[in-house]
């Protein structure tokens, strides 16, 4: 028995057709290697989309106009990441003299942490490199290039205040002007 | 005390402090034969602890210094000053042999020990005592534990481990991508091209200061002012809402500092030409787009010519590039600096539509 598989073997050597040449099995091998590395790497981008997300929905209502007084609203920092501001006049937005009410993301635009809103100060201070935002959501201290970002605000159908966050205006691109980012109410 | 309290907050003023600690460094670089003394080390020694004595009767001040994550710093300053200091003895040492024409103490065979066992018992040794001396650390002090993580609140004021503050310092005056890619990556690649720049052959193997002063005072000072002492500045100066405070300062979370940053464009634009900011972002960049520019093209020629001549001459047109783009890198953040301290300058390019501010 194991003579003839040694003379079989020995037969496969000696016929070149047969054998695998050293070029061929390094191809092989590297491409199963190649392969199995990318299958692998299929299975990491599986964790980018996981089955079920423990994040608040990005649109939310926030209740009725009429409950935000003037000045800035904290209750839904925790909860979504958002600032609700009411204001006499913005006119950053191109409404001079006309009061309503803009939700402002609590992202400090210089590296992403959580600025504090100091009230005393009327003022969002960042703590990690100290990055200063007036109410309006404008930079004007420390390095932010630029101001705090604004989500979109309308009016749900019952009434309530919507606060969109998927969509997004920033000021310097001009989209602050915008018709949704600011609320009339 | 009082006045010991008012003249170190003084001095605290972080333009002051880093204007300080320039002086100190030049002094260091100037007069290292004498204070690389024995006897002047142990003294500095001594006045820094006492300093740490004395500012310990202040409740702030106290604080501080026995944080947990502080301890390291007050123990890097004094690790400093040693192994600095005994660095620049052996230097001071040699270059007054070399001056006397003798070799230096290295190229004798005064003083040479063997691997085994001598350096490896020592090792063995100094494992234990520092084994020791982590255990019951930690067993003495806290960890200082924060509140428990959270996504939307950042501890107040949030600071980076403490090797990390000389970078977070530099974020404080430029754009992430430069201060937190740019700038660390030119670190480590100027790190690394030293020995394609430095081909000086002088000092190797022997300590000397006087053979190797520019490369070894470039490298102190990138090292000793921008590093250590952005480190101590961020473990000590800075408080919450990441503003200054004086050592003897009581850390007020709403401590009001008026600070009203403006755009080099802004500047020219608005206050001293008095129009409003041109629409086309490249013209109302422009003011910073030309000195940047000017700063990288003409400042290496201008050295070329006169105060770096030497260097130009012996190292060839690709080496000088590089060696001065390193230094003007390096340069660019105490001009940054200064410039958010004195004229409350916030970038000198601002396009933000692109997401470029330098």
């Amino acid at each position: 028995m194991a003579t003839t598989e040694a003379s079989q073997r020995a037969a496969d050597d000696r016929n070149p057709d047969r054998r695998l040449s050293r070029r061929g099995f390094l191809l092989a091998g590297w491409g199963l290697f190649i392969l199995a590395a990318h299958v692998g790497l299929l299975g990491m981008v599986r964790f980018l989309f996981p089955n079920v997300l423990f994040e608040p929905p990005m649109s939310f209502k926030a209740g009725l106009p009429g409950d935000f007084a003037m000045g800035v609203d904290e209750r839904f920092k925790d909860s979504h990441s958002t600032w609700i501001v009411r204001s006499a006049s913005d006119p950053l937005s191109g409404r001079s003299g006309i009061e309503g009410i803009f939700a402002l993301s609590t992202t400090c635009t210089h590296l992403g942490c959580i600025p504090n809103y100091l009230a005393a100060d009327r003022k969002f201070k960042c703590p990690c490199h100290g990055s200063g935002f007036r109410e309006s959501g404008m930079n004007f201290e420390g390095p932010a290039p630029r101001p705090l970002e604004r989500w979109r605000v309308a009016i749900a159908e019952d009434g309530q205040v919507l606060v969109d966050k998927n969509q997004k205006y920033q000021w310097e691109k001009g989209q602050w002007i915008a018709p949704e980012a600011f609320l009339t109410a | 005390m009082e006045l010991f309290k008012s003249i170190v907050n003084w001095c605290s003023q972080p333009a002051i402090y880093i204007s300080l600690c320039t002086v100190g460094f030049v002094l260091l670089i100037s007069r290292y034969r004498v204070l690389s003394r024995p006897s002047v080390l142990w003294g500095l020694a001594v006045g820094i602890a006492l300093f740490f004595i004395v500012g310990a009767q202040d409740e702030d001040f106290l604080k501080i210094i026995t944080k947990g994550d502080n301890m390291p710093i007050v123990i890097m300053i004094f690790a400093i000053l040693a192994t600095l200091g005994m660095a620049l003895r052996q230097a001071a040492v040699n270059d007054m042999r070399l001056e006397r024409g003798l070799p230096p103490t290295e190229a004798e065979d005064r003083g040479k020990v063997l691997v085994w066992p001598d350096l490896v018992y020592s090792e063995f040794i100094c494992t234990i005592l520092l084994s020791a001396l982590f255990i019951a650390w930690s067993v003495a002090v806290e960890a200082p534990m924060e509140e428990p993580a959270s996504g939307t609140r950042a501890p107040n004021p949030a600071k980076a481990p403490w090797y990390f503050l000389g970078l977070q310092e530099m974020l404080v005056y430029f754009d992430p991508w430069l201060a937190g890619v740019v700038f660390p990556g030119l670190i480590v690649v100027g790190l690394m091209v030293i020995p394609y720049i430095d081909t000086n052959p002088k000092g190797n193997g022997y300590y000397t200061l006087k053979e190797r002063k520019f490369a070894i005072s470039m490298f102190l000072f990138g090292f000793l002012v921008l590093w250590v002492a952005l480190v101590i500045l961020g473990t000590f100066l800075r408080g919450p809402n990441w503003n200054f405070f004086a050592p003897f300062d009581y850390w007020d979370p709403h401590k009001i500092e008026p600070l009203v940053n403006i755009n080099l464009s802004e500047l020219v634009w608005v206050k001293w030409i008095g129009t409003k900011l041109p629409d086309n972002i490249l013209i109302r960049e422009a003011p910073g787009i030309v000195i940047i520019l000017a700063y990288f093209a003409i400042t290496p020629a201008l050295l070329a010519m006169k105060g770096m001549k030497r260097f130009y001459e012996e190292m060839g047109f690709a080496r000088y590039s590089i060696l001065v783009m390193l230094l003007l890198c390096m340069a660019a953040l105490p001009i940054k600096m200064l410039l958010r301290w004195f004229i409350n300058l916030k970038y000198l390019v601002a396009i933000p539509e692109w997401f470029f501010n330098i």
